[in-house]
């Protein structure tokens, strides 16, 4: 039997194409059109070529905001994967408490970005701030506006505050999962309380916390309001985040083929750190299986 | 191994049981002997994992005492019954390997390595997984998990007793022939007390010395599989057990003469004063479909299923069964039926009634 061949079919496609190329390709790439070309405005380009790549690379604020960036989603990945996970377990099961908790843990989740960094901006502040106010008169010296340290543990602790609830969520569904007989089992084959957690919630638990992980990795990688708000990247450059940075680049210096060149290369770091992440994982998944 | 002491024992999911109804499991009592392998058969949710969770310590009852052995054990935890139990669907650690599945239990209760290594090679054996015993368990078969599980519940020689809790569920069926006649041998040699949780008549007599059978919350009847057979204490027993079930047919019944709606038929035995409902309860392997005598029945369908022909008919608007032999020719002139006297027992308000000889 002859098949009939009907290109007509690839028309189905075209709304998706169409989609796809108002939403992702041409936005993208007039960012690669910047990132190659210099300009002074009057819509007036000169080729550059890949210059402002190579200027950037050797850049010191670049690497430095890099290396700030890293250490900002490494701690907090350190801090919420752990403390979420402890939280889902102790969660109430069932009944009107684990409603209640979960209700009390999304809402941080549901306060818009810029609202938490102003939060924290007023919580933190030594002359009317609950936060800093208290801490001030315990005699503690703290001020996020002047000291580096302390203006890195508000974000953090702020980022903590407003996460840590989803890596916990994701956690307690994941264990919810589990039927009650690996628990009866496990007691059977009388398991300690780290053995329960180590051969059965933790291997039950895996899946939905890889997608924790790289959601979290992902976001912090690519937090920008938070901090903003609270600091502005400041002290001096001790909070200035790789979006930030970029932000101060492409707004404030309008120099747009740099920030181009940084907003690519930005890109292409995510993609490959997150791609890392999940083949590390589902390797590791593997093995397990 | 130890004998299983059941005293007063009840169960309510329900925190404060308003009436009898609320109760899962029925005020119970029983002595499960030591060394004997029991099964308890029942419908779904009439209470059978809520007895076998209560032995094993899973769930505390609502009233009552369980001993072991003439010691209380109704606080004691999970662990300090020593007790195995093997799950409807399979539970195996996925990240270990069937090796380190199976030694687990020994290992949480401290035993020597070259004890575990050694009972461990044994009991792979036993389930016939030798060869895979250093892989994950994850990617293996459902059929693999549950002999892993079953391994793991028979991996230490010590325990009170074993309990399996509709364990084959999951298990191909001629993989379910051999596990089970593995367990019966199992049971032979090393002689612990077992109790087999299922639904299935046929697992349950072929596994089990003694029968338990549970119906609403209740033990209805304990009995080696003839007694379930050939006198059941309770209606359900009856039409439980056996396939077809028993037939039952209300009736009137005076000494030994019971009345279906205004035809005699013979008893062997003889009743006084019943009160309540009443009925006979006789099993399709003792009806005979006959051509000139008996009470009148309208047949309407025959099932041959080879070992012998299944009759299905209408005896006074109520259906009857009946089971004739595989050589027997049925034909269309014969429409009445007639009962054993000596297999017709019995019901009053559902439960057995002995008569007195007639």
């Amino acid at each position: 039997m002859n098949k009939t061949l009907n290109q007509k079919a690839w028309f189905l496609v075209l709304p998706v194409l169409v989609l796809v190329a108002f939403s992702a390709v041409i936005p993208l790439m007039t960012v690669v059109n910047y990132s190659v070309q210099d300009t002074f405005g009057n819509n007036q380009y000169f080729w550059a070529g890949l210059e402002w790549f190579g200027e950037l690379l050797e850049d010191d604020r670049i690497w430095g905001a890099l290396w700030r960036q890293l250490m900002f989603s490494a701690i907090i990945l350190c801090i919420q994967v752990p403390l979420g996970v402890f939280v889902a377990l102790n969660m109430p099961k069932k009944g009107f408490w684990a409603s209640f908790c979960l209700v009390v843990m999304s809402l941080p989740l549901l306060v818009p970005w810029n609202v938490v960094g102003t939060i924290w901006q007023i919580f933190g502040r030594v002359d009317i701030g609950l936060l800093g106010y208290t801490l001030s008169s315990l005699g503690i010296d703290y001020n996020y506006t002047s000291d580096p340290v302390a203006a890195w543990i508000t974000i953090i602790v702020m980022d903590v505050w407003h996460w840590t609830s989803l890596v916990a969520l994701l956690a307690y569904a994941g264990l919810q999962s589990i039927p009650d007989a690996y628990y009866q089992a496990a007691k059977i084959d009388q398991a300690s309380r780290w053995n329960i957690f180590r051969y059965i919630e933790l291997p039950k638990m895996m899946g939905v916390l890889m997608i924790a992980i790289l959601l979290r990795f992902m976001d912090s990688f690519m937090i920008y309001t938070e901090p903003f708000v609270v600091t502005g990247g400041g002290p001096g450059n001790s909070t200035t985040l790789l979006s930030i940075d970029l932000v101060k680049l492409a707004l404030g210096q309008f120099d747009l083929g740099p920030a181009a060149a940084f907003s690519i290369m930005y890109y292409l770091v995510i993609l490959t750190i997150s791609y890392v992440f999940y083949t590390v994982m589902t390797n590791m998944d593997k093995k397990e299986g | 191994m130890a004998k299983i002491t059941l005293d007063n024992l009840a169960h309510s999911y329900n925190p404060n049981p308003a009436s009898e109804a609320d109760f899962a499991l029925k005020e119970l009592n029983h002595v499960w002997a030591d060394g004997e392998a029991y099964a308890l058969l029942g419908s779904s949710g009439c209470g059978k994992s809520t007895l076998l969770n209560i032995i094993s310590g899973l769930l505390m009852p609502s009233q009552g005492r369980i001993l072991f052995d003439d010691v209380d054990v109704t606080q004691a935890s999970t662990a300090d019954r020593n007790i195995a139990q093997v799950f409807q669907f399979p539970v195996v650690y996925d990240t270990m390997t069937v090796r380190d599945n199976l030694a687990f239990p020994l290992k949480n209760r401290g035993a020597s390595a070259s004890y575990i290594a050694q009972r461990v090679q044994q009991i792979g054996a036993m389930i016939g997984m030798e060869a895979e015993l250093d892989m994950r368990a994850r990617g293996l078969t459902a059929d693999a998990k549950q002999k892993i599980s079953l391994g793991r519940g028979m991996v230490r020689e010590d325990v009170n007793a074993l309990l399996f809790d509709e364990p084959l569920t999951v298990i191909d069926p001629h993989m379910k022939w051999e596990l089970r006649t593995q367990l019966k041998s199992l049971h032979h040699e090393f002689g612990h007390t077992m109790i087999y949780v299922t639904h299935d008549q046929t697992e349950a007599l072929t596994f089990a010395d003694k029968v338990v059978v549970m119906y609403d919350g209740r033990v209805v009847q304990i009995g080696t599989p003839e007694e379930l057979f050939e006198k059941p204490q309770h209606t359900f027993v009856g039409y439980f057990i056996g396939s077809p079930g028993m037939n039952v047919i209300p009736a009137k019944v005076e000494q030994n003469i019971a009345t279906v709606h205004g035809a005699s038929v013979p008893l062997a035995q003889s009743y006084d004063g019943l009160n309540g409902k009443v009925e006979l309860g006789v099993r399709p392997e003792f009806v005979s479909l006959t051509e000139g005598e008996g009470l009148p029945v309208k047949v309407r369908r025959v099932e041959d299923v080879g070992r012998h022909k299944i009759v299905r008919a209408e005896l006074f608007g109520n259906d009857i069964n009946i089971v004739e032999a595989e050589g027997t020719s049925i034909s269309p002139d014969m429409n009445r039926v007639t009962f054993d006297p000596q297999k017709v027992n019995v019901y009053v308000n559902d439960w057995l009634k002995e008569g007195e000889a007639a």
